[in-house]
C-alpha cells in the first residue's frame, strides 16, 4: 500500500537528526576537529549556543512527532477504502474550541522559546570585555584576512594565534571585524558563531577556545569571484607556545645575506606595491604582509600548502590554485622566481 | 451553459496555407487580453524557466560533488547559482503564482474576466520582457566589446559588491534592471488580482464565500503591492549609485551597506511569503476534495493567512542576525520570526483536521499535497531553530539554510504547484494528466528531494557554507555532497517525466468531462476547457462550495457553514 510508505519516511529527518546528535555528542568529544561541527564546540559562546541548540531541538522534537504521527495516523485511518464507495464522509465544518486550543498552545510554545533565546543572546552578545582580554583586529579583504594586534604590535595574515583560555587563566580574544571592501563572515563554527565584516560598520565577536590545536573555518558571506577560498585558521596555541609566537612576529624580517639577490628583487618589482616585509622597504598594504610567510603553514589564504614549489607556481600564476585571486602574474624571469622564493623561504 | 457557437477567432479561415494559420495563431497568443490564455501564458512561461534554472541547479550540483573540481570556473558558477536563485523566485515563483491566480480567480469568483483585462496583458509581457532582459546578459552582459557574463552577485546582491570598483560590465545593471521590469508587471497583476477579487464576484459570493484559494491570492497580491516598492526603491537606488555618483551604498565614500540588506529584506521576506500563500490556497482546495470533506475551521485559515501577511512585513531582520545589531534588535526579530509560527501551526492544524474523518483519495494531486504537509511542518521547525538567533548565528549563511529554504520553496511551494497542475490541467486542457506517469513523477521527485535537502541540513551543521564553488577534500563533507547531487538528479528525472506527461497528455490524455474530481468549486461547473468569457448566465451562490450544494440538495452546506 503505498500510502503507508509516506508515513515511515516521514520519521527518517527525526532518525538521522537523533543519530546526528548521538554521534556528536560521542565522537565529537573535545578540541579541535577535522570538521568545523557545529556539534563540537570548544569555546563557550559556540557551547552556549550548543546547549540553547538541544534544548530547541527538543522542543521542535516534539513537536514533529506529534504533528507528523497525526499526518501518517490520518493517512492511515482515513484513506479511501473499496469497502465504502459511494457516499460521502460526515461533513464537519470546524469547531471554535479546538481552534482556541491550537492557537494558544503555540503561543505559549513561544513564549517560552523567546524568553531562553533572549537569554542567550544578552548572555554572549552583551558579554563585557574583561582586562585579560587580548584584542585582534580582524580585516577582511578579497579574498583573504588580515590580523592586527594593536597591543602587540603585531600584523599576520589568514592564520589567528590566539592563547588558550582556561578557567584558571581567562583570556578570550576580542575580534574588532572590519572591511578593506565588500562584505565577508568570519565563522569558526567551534569556536562561536559568525559575524559579518561589512565596511563602515565595525562589528565585535569573542571566542574563549579551552583546548589548544587548530580550527578551521571560512568566509560565510559571497565576497566575490573566490569567495569559497577564502578559508581560515584559528591556531590556538598554548600559554608558552603563543608568548614565543609573539615574539618572533615582534622581530623584523630576518636579513640573510645569502638571498639578497631575492631580496633586491622583492624590492625592485612590483611585490613592493602591495605587501609589506618589515625591516626592507617593501611598505605596501593591499596584500599580506609577508614579514614571517614561513611561520604560516599555508598561502594564499588556505588554497595551498606552503612549500617552496607551491610559492613558486603562485608566483608565476596565481590563478594555478586561485583563478580570480587579485594578485597578478608576476611576469619574472626563471632566475628571479628561483631566488625570490629562496628569499621567501627564509622569512621565518 | 456556455454558447459555444460564437464566432471564435480563425474559424472562418477556410482554405488558407498553414503558414498563415499558424501566424494568425500565434497573433491571437500575442494579443489576447483573456485571462485564461494569459493564464497560460504565464504558467508555460514559468514551466520553461523552471527548466532552465533547474538545469543551472544541475551544473552546480555536478561541480559540487567532488571536492576541488574544476568543471565550472569559479566565474561560471558564482553565475549559474545567481541567476538559479533570481529565476527561481522572480520567473518561476512569481509567474507560477500570477499564471494560476489569472486563470482561477474569475472562474472561482464567478467571474467572465479579470477587473482589467489590458493591464493584465501589459503585466504579463512586462514580465516576460524582464525575463528576457535578465537572460539576454549572458550575451550582452560585458557590453558590446567581449563575451556576456550573467549577474554573479548571488540573489540578495549584497552592496558593496554590487557597485562598480566591485562589479565593472554590466551584468549586474542586466539584474538590476531585469528586476525593476519585472516589478512592474508584479505589481500589475497584484493589483488586478485585488480589484478583481473585490469588484467582479458573481452574486451571493460574499467575501467569506470566496474560495480559499482566491483569499490568498488576496493576500499574496496585498503583500506584493507593499514590497516590491522598497526592492524597486533599492534597484533605482543601485543605478543611481553605479552610473550617476550617487553614494547610497558606495561604503568608498561613506555609504551605508547595511541600509541595501534592510531594503532588500524588508522585500526579501515577505516575497516569500508571497509565493507560499498562493500554495497554501492550492492545498486548501486539493485537500477538501481529495478529502471529500469541507475544509475545516474557513475563518480561521482566512484569519490566519492574514495574520501571516502581516506578521510577515516584520520579521526581515532574521536574514541579519550576523550583521551586528544590537541585542535588543536580535530579540525582537527573534520573537517576531517565531510568532509567525503561530498561524502557519494553525493552518496546518485545520488541514489536518480537515482530511480526520474523511475518506482520502490519494490521486496525483493528494499525493504532492500530502507530501507538502509534511514538508512544510519541517520546514517551520527548521524555521523556529533560523528564529533563534544564536543558533542562527552558526546555522545563516550555511548550506542549513539552503535546505530550510527549498523546504518552504521546493518542498513546499514547487509540490504544491505540481499539485496543482495535475489538479487544473484536465480543465485548462480538457484532458486527464497520466496518473501512472503522474505516481513515477510523484514518488521519484519525493525521493530525490528527500536525499537532497535532508542531507544539505547535515551538511550545515558540518560548517558547509553557500555559495562556495568547491571545497576542500578534508573537511568531511564529500559522501554528504555526493548524496545530494544524485538526489538532484533524480528530481531531474521527475520533472522531465512530468514535461512529457504533460506533452503526451495534451495530444492523446482521456478526455475529462467538466468536473473529473467531483469537486465543489465554481471552475468545475464549465466545460473544460471554458469558453471565452466563462460563464454564459452569471451563476448564483449561497455556500462556499455552490457545486456540492447542487449535487446534495437534501444537505446543502449554506445551512451549517460557520
Amino acid at each position: 500500500m503505498k500510502v503507508r510508505r509516506i508515513s515511515s519516511l516521514s520519521y527518517l529527518p527525526a532518525f538521522c537528526l537523533a543519530l546526528a546528535c548521538m554521534g556528536a555528542i560521542t565522537c565529537f568529544a573535545q578540541g579541535p576537529q577535522a570538521t568545523p561541527s557545529i556539534l563540537a564546540p570548544a569555546s563557550t559562546p559556540a557551547h552556549e549556543i550548543y546547549s540553547l541548540s538541544k534544548f530547541v531541538l527538543v522542543i521542535t522534537g516534539a513537536i514533529f512527532v506529534i504533528v507528523a504521527g497525526l499526518l501518517a495516523f490520518v493517512i492511515i485511518r482515513f484513506h479511501e477504502r473499496k469497502t465504502d464507495a459511494g457516499h460521502e464522509p460526515a461533513q464537519v465544518y470546524g469547531s471554535t474550541h479546538v481552534e482556541l486550543a491550537w492557537t494558544v498552545i503555540p503561543v505559549l510554545i513561544v513564549v517560552v522559546l523567546f524568553l531562553t533565546t533572549a537569554r542567550i543572546i544578552f548572555a554572549i552578545q552583551d558579554a563585557p570585555e574583561p582586562p585579560s582580554a587580548l584584542d585582534v583586529t580582524v580585516v577582511g579583504h578579497q579574498f583573504w584576512w588580515e590580523f592586527r594586534y594593536p597591543r602587540l604590535g603585531i600584523v599576520t595574515a589568514n592564520e589567528l594565534h590566539i592563547p588558550v583560555s582556561t578557567t584558571a587563566a581567562p583570556q578570550p580574544a576580542y575580534l574588532e571585524l572590519l572591511s578593506a571592501d565588500v562584505d565577508h563572515s568570519f565563522w569558526v563554527p567551534q569556536l562561536g558563531g559568525k559575524t559579518d565584516l561589512i565596511p563602515n560598520h565595525p562589528n565585535k565577536m569573542w571566542i574563549d577556545p579551552q583546548s589548544p590545536g587548530l580550527y578551521l573555518g571560512q568566509c560565510a558571506q559571497f565576497c566575490g569571484v573566490e569567495h569559497a577560498k577564502m578559508l581560515l585558521r584559528v591556531y590556538v596555541d598554548t600559554p608558552r607556545l603563543f608568548d614565543a609566537w609573539v615574539k618572533n612576529q615582534q622581530q623584523p624580517a630576518v636579513d640573510n645575506p645569502a638571498v639578497a639577490a631575492g631580496r633586491q628583487v622583492f624590492e625592485s618589482e612590483a611585490c613592493a606595491n602591495c605587501h609589506t616585509i618589515r625591516g626592507t622597504s617593501a611598505r605596501g598594504l593591499f596584500g599580506p604582509d609577508l614579514t614571517h610567510l614561513m611561520s604560516r603553514a599555508t598561502i594564499a589564504s588556505g588554497a595551498a600548502d606552503n612549500t617552496p614549489a607551491n610559492l613558486r607556481s603562485w608566483i608565476e600564476d596565481p590563478n594555478t590554485f586561485k583563478p580570480g585571486s587579485l594578485m597578478p602574474a608576476m611576469q619574472l624571469s626563471d632566475q628571479q622566481v628561483d631566488e625570490l622564493v629562496s628569499y621567501l623561504s627564509t622569512l621565518r | 451553459m456556455a454558447d459555444q457557437t460564437l464566432p471564435i477567432p480563425g474559424a472562418l479561415g477556410v482554405g488558407r496555407s498553414r503558414g498563415a494559420a499558424l501566424l494568425e495563431w500565434l497573433h491571437t497568443w500575442v494579443i489576447t487580453v483573456d485571462h485564461k490564455k494569459l493564464g497560460i501564458l504565464y504558467i508555460v512561461y514559468a514551466l520553461f524557466f523552471l527548466l532552465v534554472a533547474g538545469s543551472e541547479a544541475m551544473a552546480i550540483r555536478i561541480q559540487l560533488a567532488i571536492p576541488n573540481n574544476h568543471l565550472l570556473s569559479p566565474e561560471l558558477y558564482n553565475e549559474f547559482f545567481t541567476m538559479h536563485g533570481t529565476t527561481m523566485v522572480f520567473l518561476v515563483g512569481m509567474t507560477l503564482i500570477f499564471g494560476f491566480g489569472n486563470y482561477l480567480v474569475p472562474l472561482m469568483i464567478g467571474a467572465r474576466d479579470m477587473a482589467f483585462p489590458r493591464l493584465n496583458a501589459f503585466s504579463f509581457w512586462m514580465s516576460a520582457f524582464g525575463g528576457l532582459l535578465l537572460y539576454f546578459s549572458f550575451i550582452g552582459g560585458f557590453g558590446l566589446y567581449g563575451m556576456g557574463a550573467a549577474p554573479d552577485v548571488t540573489w540578495w546582491a549584497y552592496a558593496p559588491l554590487t557597485e562598480r570598483a566591485f562589479s565593472p560590465g554590466h551584468n549586474t545593471d542586466y539584474w538590476a534592471i531585469a528586476l525593476i521590469v519585472m516589478g512592474f508587471g508584479t505589481l500589475g497583476a497584484a493589483i488586478n488580482t485585488l480589484a478583481t477579487a473585490f469588484s467582479m464576484r458573481c452574486r451571493g459570493m460574499t467575501l467569506l464565500r470566496m474560495p480559499l484559494f482566491v483569499w490568498l491570492m488576496v493576500v499574496a497580491s496585498a503583500d506584493t503591492l507593499i514590497v516590491i516598492t522598497p526592492l524597486t526603491a533599492a534597484q533605482v537606488m543601485l543605478i543611481i549609485d553605479r552610473y550617476l555618483g550617487g553614494h547610497f551604498f558606495d561604503t568608498q565614500a561613506g555609504g551605508s551597506a547595511t541600509v541595501w540588506m534592510h531594503f532588500f529584506w524588508i522585500f526579501g521576506h515577505p516575497e516569500v511569503y508571497v509565493l507560499i500563500l498562493p500554495a497554501f490556497g492550492i492545498a486548501s482546495e486539493v485537500i477538501p476534495v481529495f478529502s471529500r470533506k469541507a475544509i475545516f475551521g474557513y475563518p480561521a485559515m482566512v484569519a490566519a493567512s492574514v495574520g501571516i501577511a502581516f506578521v510577515s512585513l516584520s520579521v526581515w531582520a532574521h536574514h541579519m542576525f550576523t550583521i551586528g545589531m544590537t541585542s535588543a534588535s536580535n530579540a525582537f526579530f527573534a520573537l517576531s520570526t517565531m510568532m509567525v509560527g503561530i498561524p502557519t501551526g494553525i493552518k496546518i492544524f485545520n488541514w489536518v483536521a480537515t482530511m480526520w474523518g474523511g475518506k482520502i483519495r490519494f490521486a496525483t494531486p493528494m499525493l504532492f499535497c500530502t507530501a507538502f504537509l509534511f514538508q512544510f511542518l519541517c520546514a517551520g521547525l527548521t524555521g523556529i531553530m533560523l528564529a533563534v538567533a544564536p543558533w542562527d548565528w552558526q546555522l545563516h549563511n550555511s548550506y542549513f539554510v539552503v535546505a530550510h529554504f527549498h523546504y518552504t520553496l521546493t518542498g513546499s511551494f514547487v509540490f504544491c504547484f505540481f499539485a496543482a497542475i495535475y489538479y487544473w490541467y484536465p480543465k485548462i486542457t480538457g484532458r486527464m494528466l497520466s496518473e501512472t506517469l503522474g505516481k513515477w513523477h510523484f514518488w521519484l521527485f519525493f525521493i530525490g528531494f528527500h536525499m537532497t535537502f535532508d542531507t544539505m541540513h547535515f551538511l550545515g551543521i558540518l560548517g558547509m557554507p553557500r555559495s562556495i564553488y568547491t571545497y576542500e577534500p578534508d573537511r568531511g563533507w564529500t559522501t554528504l555532497n555526493m548524496i545530494v547531487s544524485v538526489g538532484g538528479l533524480i528530481q531531474a528525472v521527475a520533472v522531465l517525466i512530468l514535461v512529457w506527461n504533460i506533452v503526451d497528455s495534451y495530444m492523446h490524455g482521456r478526455s475529462a468531462g467538466n468536473d473529473p474530481w467531483d469537486a465543489w468549486t465554481l471552475e468545475w461547473s464549465t466545460p473544460s476547457p471554458p469558453p471565452p468569457y466563462n460563464f454564459a448566465t452569471e451563476p448564483v451562490v449561497r455556500s462556499r462550495r455552490p457545486l456540492w450544494d447542487i449535487k446534495h440538495p437534501e444537505d446543502p452546506d449554506w445551512k451549517y457553514e460557520l
